[in-house]
């Protein structure tokens, strides 16, 4: 177990990085504590798998130090520095049968037989393979072999985190959510440091503690996946989690608020100047937007212009202004038509400049 | 880290293994350019009176250039032939079960590893008979023996590794079998017919029992020439060097013009 | 691949190749035959003889010499080439500028005309002008292979591991190039050391690669003719008389008919006996 400090990481895979935009990894400052559960989210190309290889070794940073427990890892090799790695497809020893391949890192390491026997079982029983430790692991079915994986990476017991780079890639859609809940368990018990690779928001949203949001490089946002829903820091983090994702419209600052269209929209949290020059944008969620009588005060005046039925809710389209603003409302709810107002939820409504959040 | 330092003296072996290469090529290039008197008088890594008369030799020689011409006739008559009845055969193969199908493509195997030399007389005996000795045809029809079966093969490899769906889409889209072979299918598997073609190439340029039986003065290849040299003015050596050296170059250029295709080729799209 | 559909019209797909073979192979096919059991008195004259000549052939000496001598070629030629190829392969880098210059390098040899190999052979080999002979001879060894069986033997052997290794090594480097890199990272994160790598990574997936290099190797070294025509002319006396020499010696230069074709069969009969294990040997594997 480890606590993991990432410091000034930077990385480029060109040999001589001029600009920002030669680096696949801008700037990443993270601590993760020990034993927590992590995800890091993000669209393919965001630098995510970049700073998995980094932390586990694989890939040596261009800039920057990586800490565990204190002390800098940088020039330690994988096995030196204790951790375990699970990749997008299964990576079994298809010539050894399941008991010998989750066996292998141990007796690797020396460990006496009983020893190794006894730390099979357990993690057999725990990942549901002791049915099939006899059996030769080129025979079992992907999720089979991804928990095989995982095994491996499970049984070993001074591993200092467990990186997981999309694991459910091969896996049937139904299995999925069992592998799924089978991890999150598998947390529970072990206790173990696990960062989670994926750019699918409901697996990252569903298995971690708190969420590290991705994008072109940038850690754009760290938290808990309540605060990436209630307080995006960033328009990408709006706009990839949540279905629909968050409402964005142009808007000017000004005492207390914001003018979007003219209308004055307020804001609950205090905001400080932004930047001369910026561009400024206003973001609210579909979920904190409410109708409200057309006219009354401090309503905002749209025209409906479509509405989509997802079973649980409805998606309200409105033009508010010439902008397109998606408001939510609940199933068993009249929807309104026509000529109407809505209002935004002043604590979840957000000023963002060039993209990241203005408080 | 005993596996770092190991890794930083691994390129010695492959290093090691091209100089061995390298070494007999060397020295038939450094005899092509001495005279036959340097050659048999003294023994020195460098020619000590460097001269082109060999080359200038094979190059006013009509016998000697035409053994060349000769060679590169009918092994590109062979490629062509061979290839191109292999395509749709390996299309059957690759894509329908019919009558007797194993035991075919078993039976075109064995007749690539057969010995030439059986045929050698056969062979003289027939085409002799067809009126087709001591032309190119003849050992370009002789050689497709062992490269028909070896295009089949190949070009069965890369056909079986293109999803079957992509010949049901052209069908459903109303395109007709040719056309859907020439314009879809082919480009697919462009590098399975790279290779197949290179392996034609390389096996008739390469071959002499066959090449040398079935010829006598009008297509005799340049490796008939060779050896009738070798046998009967004694020891030309430095005009044999020469030789040996020229035909170097087609497969030079071969190899030059597949080195991107040739480690993904030799999987011949089995592995 | 499964779903193939069964269409007798294939047939018509395959019908210019079987012509093409068939022409080539079936005809003096049954020339061999034809001459392999009678007795000609010249003048075109024959006589139906039986087994004579199959009997004649396989109790002959001659025969036994050449097949044993073939043989042991061929095992030693195998165990030599294969593991050689296959350790360049593994030495070599996996890919880039150097992997490609390596690459190409090391297939000039297979693109040699034979009797070009067998010509540089013999220069290189010459005891007083070649390179190899007059150093030998310098070092203090007493080597000349026209005359001594031993050295005809080791400069055959050389040049056949010097030809052909390189086919071994592209068959091999293929096979390793279609390795994932996550097997590598995965095994270094296991712990596991450069020989648990080759045995459980590595060696399952050039399994199938080595089959048919063994197979085309066996095959081709089985047939062999030029190369050593060209270096020893089967000598010194008929110590490197292979196989396919001593059976051309026999049909094109004492023109015995009968017995050349006898033993023609019987050659082909054991590459046959032999491709058919290679192939169901393959293809097994190929359904795994």
């Amino acid at each position: 177990m480890a606590r993991i400090d990432l410091q000034g990481l930077r990385h480029s895979y060109l040999p001589n990085p001029a600009k920002d935009a030669d680096y696949a990894l801008k700037q990443v400052d993270l601590v993760w504590d020990d034993g927590g559960a992590y995800a890091l989210l993000g669209p393919s190309g965001c630098g995510k798998t970049t700073l998995l290889n980094i932390i586990s070794g694989l890939l040596a940073p261009s800039e920057g130090s990586i800490l565990f427990d204190g002390v800098e890892v940088k020039d330690k090799s994988p096995e030196e520095r204790q951790i375990a790695q699970v990749f997008q497809f299964p990576v079994v020893y298809d010539t050894m049968t399941v008991y010998d391949n989750l066996a292998f890192p141990l007796r690797n390491r020396g460990v006496p037989e009983n020893q190794v026997d006894a730390r099979v079982r357990e993690i057999a029983e725990m990942t549901d393979l002791t049915a099939m430790l006899k059996n030769k692991a080129a025979g079992l079915t992907a999720d089979g072999k991804q928990k095989i994986s995982l095994g491996r990476g499970l049984v070993r017991e001074d591993v200092n985190v467990i990186m997981f780079d999309e694991p459910l890639t091969v896996i049937d859609p139904h299995l999925k959510w069992q592998l799924r809940s089978k991890l999150k368990e598998l947390h529970q018990r072990v206790r173990i440091t696990m960062i989670y690779v994926t750019h699918d928001q409901t697996e990252a949203l569903t298995f971690a503690d708190k969420v590290v949001v991705m994008h072109e490089g940038w850690v754009v946002q760290q938290g808990t996946p309540v605060e990436l829903f209630e307080r995006p820091r960033h328009t990408f983090v709006g706009h990839f989690i949540g279905s629909p994702g968050m409402n964005l419209m142009p808007c000017d600052l000004t005492d207390g608020g914001a003018l979007v269209g003219g209308k004055r929209i307020d804001i609950a949290q205090a905001v400080t100047e932004p930047k001369a020059g910026a561009r400024l944008e206003l973001g609210v969620r579909p979920e904190f937007v409410t109708f409200v009588e057309s006219g009354s005060d401090g309503a905002l005046p749209v025209d409906v212009v479509g509405v989509r039925d997802t079973g649980r809710n409805k998606i309200v389209e409105t033009d508010f202004s010439g902008h397109r603003v998606r408001a939510l409302v609940p199933e068993g709810m009249p929807v309104p038509e026509g000529r109407t107002g809505i209002r935004f939820d002043p604590s979840h409504t957000q000023i963002y400049a060039d993209s990241w959040i203005v408080e | 880290m005993s596996s770092k330092r190991a890794a930083n003296f691994k390129w010695l072996v492959p290093f090691v293994y091209i100089l061995f290469l390298m070494l007999p090529i060397y020295w038939l290039l450094n005899m092509s350019f001495k005279t036959t008197n340097e050659i048999l008088g003294t023994f020195s890594l460098f020619p000590r009176e460097f001269t082109l008369d060999n080359y200038k030799a094979i190059f006013t020689d009509p016998t000697w250039y035409g053994g060349y011409i000769n060679s590169l006739i009918y092994v590109c008559i062979n490629t062509v032939i061979s290839v191109s009845v292999a395509l749709p055969a390996a299309y059957a193969f690759s894509r329908y079960r019919f009558l007797g199908d194993k035991h075919l493509f078993f039976w075109l195997l064995t007749n690539r590893m057969a010995p030439a030399a059986v045929f050698a007389l056969p062979f003289f005996q027939l085409y002799s008979a067809m009126n087709l000795f001591d032309t190119h045809i003849a050992v370009a029809l002789a050689h497709c023996l062992f490269n028909v079966p070896l295009a089949v093969w190949i070009l069965e490899g890369f056909m079986s590794g293109v999803p079957k769906e992509l010949d049901e889409t052209a069908y459903i889209d109303g395109y007709p079998f040719w056309k859907f072979f020439t314009k879809i299918f082919l480009p697919t598997i462009a590098a399975g017919i790279g290779v197949a073609a290179f392996f034609c190439f390389m096996f008739s340029w390469v071959e002499l029992l066959l090449a040398k039986t079935l010829t006598s003065v009008e297509a005799k290849p340049i490796a008939a020439v060779m050896t009738r040299t070798a046998s009967s003015s004694g020891y030309e050596l430095g005009l044999l060097a020469a030789a040996g050296t020229l035909t170097m170059i087609p497969g030079a250029i071969v190899i030059f013009f597949v080195r991107n295709y040739i480690a993904k080729g030799f999987a011949l799209g089995r592995v | 691949m499964s779903t193939k559909t069964t269409n007798q019209k294939a047939w018509l797909l395959v019908a210019p190749v079987v012509i093409l073979v068939a022409f080539n192979a079936i005809i003096p096919l049954m020339t061999v035959v034809n001459y392999s059991v009678q007795e000609t008195f010249g003048d075109n004259l024959f006589f139906f003889e039986g087994m004579k000549w199959f009997e004649e052939v396989l109790a002959s000496e001659r025969f036994h010499d050449s097949l044993l001598r073939q043989l042991k070629f061929t095992f030693i030629i195998l165990a030599i080439e294969v593991p050689l190829g296959v350790a360049i392969s593994l030495a070599m880098p996996r890919k880039g500028f150097w992997a490609s210059v390596c690459l190409v390098l090391m297939a000039m040899p297979l693109l040699i005309p034979w009797n070009v190999v067998g010509a540089m052979w013999n220069i290189f080999a010459l005891p007083d002008i070649g390179l190899l002979g007059k150093t030998l001879n310098s070092m203090g060894f007493d080597y000349n292979f026209t005359r001594q069986p031993f050295a005809a033997w080791a400069t055959l052997i050389a040049m056949d591991v010097w030809h052909w290794t390189s086919l071994v090594v592209l068959l091999s480097y293929a096979g390793l190039s279609s390795i994932p890199d996550a097997y590598y990272q995965a095994a270094r994160i296991d712990g596991a050391s450069s020989w648990a790598v080759f045995r459980y990574i590595q060696l399952p997936k050039l399994k199938h690669v080595l089959t048919i290099a063994v197979l085309l190797r066996f095959m081709d070294s089985f047939n062999i003719y030029t190369e050593p025509f060209v270096l020893t002319g089967g000598g010194p006396g008929n110590t490197t008389t292979l196989l396919s020499l001593d059976l051309v010696k026999i049909a094109l230069g004492q023109f015995d008919l009968g017995p050349a074709a006898a033993m023609s069969l019987i050659y082909f009969l054991i590459i046959l006996l032999f491709s058919w294990i290679f192939y169901t040997v393959m293809t097994r594997g190929e359904q795994n």
